[in-house]
């Protein structure tokens, strides 16, 4: 086990593992995102009351999962990277960000999309909505962060602090725009929070959920592949892929 | 670590820097004893400032360690800092306070009792007359000297400096080596970065040259 | 010959400094001032509209000139080498910190307490509110600041930061505005409102533990 974590360490490994894996993951996404759609776009019942424009929780609730996961993971890369200094857990957190970011749009898109054909306007304030809203701001704030600072190695300790200062704040921020909302109004987005959820529509959502992770770590992989080339550009084994593959010297 | 380590006072193994592209040095190793002085060569940009502020602990190598009497700097900070003193490229003067005032705060930052008053301390780099004047209107040198009087008033064995001459006038030169020879011979021990020659016993110096 | 405590050193070290060029005092607290009386200018002087919209604005504009004060905190420092001398002293760095934060609040959000009953009155407010609103501002500026402070240490060398500080800043600060705003609300509705100063109270126990650390290591990787 520790002789698995220690060969990850190495740059070449990591790549060549993570060029294997990314194909798998990428499948399983295709395998799970299918039925997933089917049974939420299909299958499952309409809503008494909002017709089959709720369907779009099924996009909308996994993106918002993934957008919380994600900052978690990051989160718990920036930890390693800071205590052990494993350049790995760097790349790890910087590739995540923006796919972090992307769901966490997704879920925002979602669901102002979902609030016009409900209430009429593109945006409603609801906790939910103005919680991943901030949340997408700590992501670019992220972002911005990392690319501002030129080197890498500083950049990452840097953007660690940023992202464990932020995940200590996320609960916080969470409770806030709670109670913020519960004071000031109104149609709340947040259906899922009945207790009882009709098992037709749970499965289809589970399903998204899992095929959303595995989109997460192939896409993961494939940008961490990319970091890590970019990152041992002047090593042998770099040299000599790129001498197999001649096209690349001009890229 | 070998023995020739527990004698040394400050030391370092297999350094190495990479900064954006450029690897500036790589497995560097050096070793100070009591009343030594390195002196470290290096064009523009070879890295003179950064290996320095790697033997403060200010930067972190990407290889290598840096050793205070034989113990790594992560584990002997406290020690290490209370033995060191370092005055890089800008000074740490503050403009608004007068030299007096930028040497009690020194002082008091660093907590121990100094060697010798703060006036005389500034009579010694011979800014008699203007310790009271805010450092805004002393001339370049002159805050320079604020610099070295800070030295003078830390018991800090190891002093790490970066470009010392830079606006000493010839008699502000002479002084500077004057305070490097008594720290040298009070077994003290000295880094600097210079472009210019030391004008000190050769006995005493060791050089480090950086390429580009 | 004998050392003064260094904390206390410290402290009149950044208060005489400021004394000394007061410039740089003034312009956060006018800021405030301005973006304060731009509101009535835009919204329309009508009293019960201000009275309503007063605490949450003045809120606000303390976020905006407490980020621009943040400038001030540590680049003077950070330019001048003085900042690696005290990364370089043997005491503890994050206590340095915090008092170097310490005396920026007094600097920059004590003024912004001082000037709220003036601004209570361009506002309409009641002095009763004006009273809970101050009372927010004592226990919410000094997170302000130490949480700003993060953000300043993170972006103390990059150049053109200050936008950069107020991206990676603004979201933190949600909480404080919520609670704090929120607070005068109530009080001003009539409904208990001693929940949300503890919130704002147990916010500011956080940000005093937790902040000065975490302000150290930003610092130390900004001097790398």
């Amino acid at each position: 086990m520790w002789n698995f974590i220690y060969k990850l360490a190495s740059p070449k490994y990591f790549y060549d593992m993570a060029g294997k894996l990314v194909p798998w993951f990428g499948g399983l996404f295709v395998l799970l995102v299918l039925p997933g759609l089917y049974g939420g776009l299909v299958l499952a019942p309409a809503d008494y009351q909002q017709g089959d424009s709720f369907r779009i929780i099924y996009v909308h609730v996994p993106s918002a999962w993934m957008s919380m996961f994600v900052y978690v993971f990051m989160a718990v890369n920036a930890a390693i990277g800071l205590i052990w200094r494993i350049k790995l857990s760097d790349i790890m957190v910087s590739s995540s960000a923006p796919i972090g970011a992307a769901f966490t749009f997704l879920a925002l898109v979602t669901g102002s999309l979902w609030g016009k054909p409900m209430w009429g306007t593109y945006w409603v304030w609801d906790a939910r909505l103005t919680s991943e809203l901030i949340l997408l701001f700590l992501y670019l704030g992220f972002i911005a962060l990392q690319t501002a600072i030129e080197d890498k190695r500083l950049a990452a300790r840097a953007g660690a602090i940023l992202v464990l200062v932020g995940v200590v704040n996320i609960p916080i921020i969470h409770y806030s725009v709670e109670w913020w909302n519960t004071l000031h109004q109104g149609p709340t987005v947040t259906k899922l929070d009945k207790p009882s959820i009709h098992i037709s529509m749970l499965i289809p959502l589970l399903l998204m959920a899992l095929a959303f992770q595995f989109y997460f770590f192939a896409n993961l992989l494939m940008r961490a592949r990319c970091e890590v080339l970019e990152r041992e550009k002047h090593s042998t084994w770099v040299e000599a892929l790129i001498d197999k593959h001649p096209e690349a010297k001009h890229g | 670590m070998g023995s020739s380590d527990a004698q040394s006072l400050l030391s370092a193994r297999g350094l190495r820097c990479v900064r954006g592209d450029r690897e500036l040095f790589t497995d560097l190793s050096l070793s100070l004893q009591a009343g030594e002085l390195l002196q470290i060569h290096g064009a523009n940009g070879s890295g003179k400032t950064t290996l320095l502020r790697i033997m403060c602990g200010l930067s972190l190598p990407d290889a290598g360690n840096v050793y205070w009497q034989g113990v790594s700097l992560a584990e002997n900070r406290q020690r290490f800092l209370q033995n060191l003193s370092y005055v890089g490229h800008s000074t740490g003067i503050k403009l608004e306070l007068s030299p007096l005032e930028n040497l009690a705060f020194a002082a008091a930052l660093h907590g121990e009792a100094s060697r010798m008053t703060l006036q005389q301390a500034l009579d010694r780099v011979e800014l008699f007359g203007f310790e009271n004047e805010p450092a805004r209107t002393l001339s370049a040198g002159q805050r320079r000297r604020i610099g070295l009087a800070r030295l003078l008033i830390s018991p800090a064995r190891a002093w790490i400096l970066d470009e010392p001459f830079t606006a000493l006038d010839k008699s502000g030169i002479r002084t500077l080596e004057s305070l490097l020879h008594e720290h040298l011979e009070s077994g003290g021990i000295v880094v600097l970065a210079s472009h210019s020659p030391v004008n000190l016993h050769e006995r005493y110096i060791k050089a480090l040259h950086l390429l580009t | 010959m004998t050392d003064s405590n260094p904390y206390i050193a410290l402290l009149k070290r950044d208060l005489l400094l400021a004394f000394r060029s007061p410039g740089q005092l003034l312009n956060p607290v006018l800021f405030y001032l301005l973006v304060l009386i731009l509101f009535p200018l835009g919204i329309g002087p009508e009293s019960r509209i201000l009275q309503i919209i007063g605490p949450g604005i003045i809120w606000v504009a303390a976020l905006l000139a407490t980020l621009l004060a943040l400038d001030t905190l540590f680049r003077g420092d950070f330019l001048d080498g003085s900042l690696e001398m005290l990364a370089l002293s043997p005491r503890p760095f994050a206590l340095l910190v915090a008092v170097k934060i310490a005396a920026h609040w007094l600097l920059t959000g004590l003024p912004l307490l001082l000037l709220t009953p003036l601004l209570g009155t361009f506002f309409s407010l009641s002095g009763h509110t004006i009273g809970i609103l101050m009372l927010t501002l004592l226990l919410g500026t000094p997170v302000l600041s130490l949480i700003g402070a993060i953000g300043a240490a993170l972006t103390v060398g990059i150049r053109g930061g200050g936008a950069l500080l107020a991206l990676v800043i603004l979201p933190l600060y949600i909480p404080v505005l919520i609670f704090a705003a929120g607070a005068v609300d109530a009080s001003v509705s009539g409904l208990p409102f001693s929940g949300q100063l503890y919130f704002l109270a147990s916010l500011l126990v956080l940000a005093v533990t937790l902040a000065p650390p975490a302000v150290a290591a930003a610092l130390r990787i900004s001097l790398n």
